[in-house]
């Protein structure tokens, strides 16, 4: 019974916290709030025999890219969105799309009921963990092996391509 | 042992969140954090399947993703440091100089 408390307070706490992340009109907490989602969710990595995942998690999303994401707010200075002219000028307000929101949200809970409440098709499959970084490594230079060659070209794809577009006008390289 | 729906019902909580963000926030950095939510959530239900399965194909595939996302957020946010510079502002609406 601890593991399913622990899974629900850390599932609360994931959906929480990314509800926050939505909620707020200062992209600094919103930041703040994705760093805590992230956490709870690698904490419920290591609840899947996923330690490796868990890790990789913190460090490059939580570390990495987060840390990326506030420097750049910081940068910028970010002014917070302004109500007024949100409530004047959003898309979503228009009525034509808000007919036809409410009417796919209506068609998604009815499919939702239908789904879940219909005779049982999940598989639930006892599969033994496979929990050892060893094996994770093993499958990924082997099976994964052009993925992750084509991946560090991607990265440095990324990079150039940061580099290039952030560079002030006029500047010469 | 948690079931695999537990997971996925979660997963589709949190992906969900990430659209509502996409579609409801007029903050371009606000945006590209509702996308970080929408590539964990898929995360999430990568790793519960491959548990479900006794495989690791599940996290590896978590791994790509991860980088997938770091490079998107590389090149999004220069993108945005290079808008600002031009308008002054992160509003979406202030960008439609594309649009006839």
């Amino acid at each position: 019974m601890p593991e399913t408390l622990v899974f629900y307070l850390l599932a609360a706490l994931a959906i929480g916290a990314s509800a926050m992340v939505i909620g707020q009109r200062n992209p600094m907490y919103s930041v703040m709030m994705l760093i805590a989602s992230f956490g709870a969710l690698a904490a419920l990595y290591i609840q899947l025999d996923a330690p490796f995942v868990a890790v990789a998690q913190i460090i490059i999303y939580a570390g990495a890219i987060m840390v990326l994401f506030l420097f750049v707010v910081m940068l910028l200075n970010a002014p917070q969105e302004d109500r007024a002219e949100w409530d004047r000028s959003h898309p979503l307000r228009q009525p034509g799309v808000t007919r036809f929101g409410t009417l796919m949200a209506l068609l998604l809970v009815i499919e939702l009921t239908w789904a879940l409440t219909g005779p049982g098709r999940a598989v639930e499959s006892g599969a033994a963990p496979v929990s050892s970084v060893r094996e994770v490594g093993r499958v990924l230079f082997t099976d994964y092996m052009f993925a992750f060659e084509a991946t560090s070209i991607l990265i440095l794809v990324a990079m150039l391509g940061a580099v290039l577009l952030a560079r002030r006008e006029g500047e010469q390289p | 042992m948690i079931p695999l729906g537990h997971y996925l019902i979660v997963s589709a909580i949190l992906f969900a969140l990430g659209t509502a963000g996409v579609f409801m926030r007029r903050n371009l950095i606000t945006i590209l954090l509702s996308i970080e939510i929408m590539l964990n959530a898929v995360n999430l239900s990568f790793v519960a399947f491959g548990r479900a399965q006794g495989t690791v194909d599940g996290q590896i595939i978590t791994f790509f993703v991860m980088t997938v996302a770091a490079a998107e957020a590389a090149v999004g946010l220069a993108i945005i440091i290079t808008l600002y510079r031009h308008r002054e502002s992160l509003n979406p609406d202030a960008f439609t100089t594309l649009k006839w």
